[in-house]
């Protein structure tokens, strides 16, 4: 039984991380919380879906389309919610309202096409295997969703640490105007990570969508709660910090479900908030929010 | 290489830089002098691309750069050496020597660049996986004047590069800037210490209020009476 659990939260807090990363770095790139994240988390989904449902194409050429189409989303996001109010300099409360604007867009257009009920992959999607190690049972898509996250983890860890575009994407973390007199253009910058973030976002969508197979334009709401309590656990802005952050709070709900009550769920990422909150505000992996000259 | 002309900078009502008019000939070490809020960083800020002028116009080898960003005038060849360092804390050393040839593609070249800056500065090379922000104010200096050189700049400012250092540091970064100008590197320098200014430039313009006050070779500047009681002392 606890075991069983066990693996449950792993496959689960790694779709968290996934979906919390792109959170993090929007934070950490520009400063800004983006709360219509959630939003194209529930759009990558959906673009999965059209992909396998309408264009008939397997549903591993559906992850990547459904990234690329929240990429390009997470990019017209920023070009009309956030890049107006960057060049007025206008304050964070702005952008948070803006994103809270964009996310009821987001959500409506959804409703407007797909309808408001739950929609789902077809059944014989993805061959239902189960793995069997000594009692504890493993189905092969839940093995696919782990492996997937981890690789698209790795994969952005390198992006952050070991490339140029990640080293000038860190310079325009740490002071725009410090890259941009080196000659990066800070502007399209700030385009690749949204489209990385929003990539991200479609992935978590499209892993979960098909884990739950419940897939609704409201299914954004309970993650804009979960993604912020991982993030804040981690230490905002702080990638290593969202990859444990999910696990954590993956690990919490998963044992809250199992032995006190399924109607805890929900409850969980509060609590979890509330108390890294008043322990660690900066997180867990977070320093203080002065920087060093 | 340089050329401003009849430039002039507003902060809202405040006019920061009047009609200010002065040249950077290639080769040449240029020095901007003047007290505290006389206009000398508004000036290089703007030239560098981070205010943009009310009027007049700047020419960088004959182009007119006064619209252009930050980001685009760092690609036409100038570096520039900012007030307060700017170290990028949160990278390492090496990488913010890195992405002082983010402008370039030469891969090879840059390499190179990389090991030679290791040699000229040693500490640098000990520190390389550190987190820049962990050096010391001087160790700090050094590493962004490496680092603005890694984008083999045509021309090179340098604001206030004294700033906040000790003495023995003052005197070390001034050697290295009469190094660079050796290598034949154009250098625009703006310091409130006219005294070290005046030793390594070839010219000079004093700045008083936001407008020119005096214009000549750094050689007589450093023997004008005027000068001397104003901003050299005894």
């Amino acid at each position: 039984m606890f075991w069983q659990q066990v693996v449950n939260a792993i496959w689960l807090g790694a779709v968290y991380s996934l979906f919390a990363l792109g959170y993090t770095l929007i934070f950490g790139v520009l400063g800004i919380l983006n709360l219509a994240h959630p939003s194209l988390y529930m759009w990558g989904a959906f673009i999965g879906l059209v992909c396998v449902t309408t264009l008939h194409l397997p549903i591993w050429l559906a992850l990547p389309v459904a990234m690329l189409g929240s990429g390009i989303l997470g990019i017209l996001l920023d070009r009309i919610a956030f890049k107006p109010l960057r060049a007025r300099h206008a304050p964070h409360l702005a952008t948070l309202i803006s994103s809270i604007g964009a996310s009821i867009v987001l959500v409506n257009i959804a409703q407007g096409i797909f309808g408001a009920e739950v929609s789902r992959f077809p059944f014989d999607i993805f061959p239902v295997h189960v793995f069997n190690f000594g009692g504890v049972s493993v189905t092969l898509l839940q093995l696919t969703i782990l492996g997937i996250s981890l690789v698209i983890m790795v994969a952005l860890r390198w992006l952050i640490m070991g490339t140029r575009q990640g080293q000038a994407m860190r310079a325009v973390a740490y002071n725009t105007v410090t890259a941009a007199r080196l000659g990066i253009p800070v502007d399209q910058i700030i385009m690749q990570t949204f489209f990385i973030a929003g990539a991200l976002a479609g992935a978590a969508g499209v892993l979960l969508g098909l884990a739950f197979n419940s897939i609704s334009p409201f299914m954004g709401g309970p993650m804009n709660l979960k993604g912020l309590t991982v993030i804040v656990l981690g230490g905002l802005g702080n990638i290593e910090g969202a990859v444990i952050g999910g696990f954590i709070l993956a690990f919490s709900e998963v044992m809250s479900v199992a032995y006190l009550s399924s109607d805890l769920r929900d409850a969980v990422s509060f609590v979890l908030l509330l108390i890294i909150l008043l322990v660690r505000p900066n997180g867990l992996l977070g320093h203080s929010s002065t920087k060093r000259a | 290489m340089l050329k401003v002309s009849n430039l002039c900078v507003n902060y809202g009502a405040i006019e920061a830089v009047r009609d200010l008019s002065f040249e950077v000939k290639a080769g040449q070490v240029v020095a901007i002098i003047g007290a505290n809020g006389a206009g000398k960083s508004t000036t290089l800020n703007t030239i560098g691309g981070l205010i943009s002028p009310a009027s007049g116009k700047i020419e960088l080898e004959g182009r007119d750069i006064s619209g252009l960003r930050s980001d685009q005038i760092a690609r036409l060849g100038l570096a520039q050496v900012p007030e307060g360092r700017e170290v990028l804390a949160t990278l390492t050393v090496e990488e913010n020597l890195r992405l002082g040839a983010y402008i370039r593609n030469d891969h090879q070249a840059i390499e190179a660049d990389l090991q030679s800056m290791f040699e000229r500065f040693p500490i640098l090379k000990t520190r390389r996986k550190q987190h820049a922000g962990l050096m010391s104010g001087g160790e700090q200096q050094m590493m962004v004047v490496a680092r603005a050189l890694m984008a083999r700049p045509k021309l090179l400012t340098l604001d206030e590069p004294s700033m906040g250092l000790a003495p023995l540091i003052v005197n070390q970064i001034f050697e290295i800037i009469t190094e660079i100008r050796a290598q034949g590197v154009t250098l625009l320098l703006v310091e409130q210490n006219a005294r070290k200014a005046l030793q390594v430039a070839d010219y000079a313009y004093v700045l008083e209020r936001g407008q020119l006050a005096y214009a000549a070779p750094a050689a007589e500047l450093r023997d004008d009476p005027k000068i001397v009681a104003a901003y050299l002392g005894e």
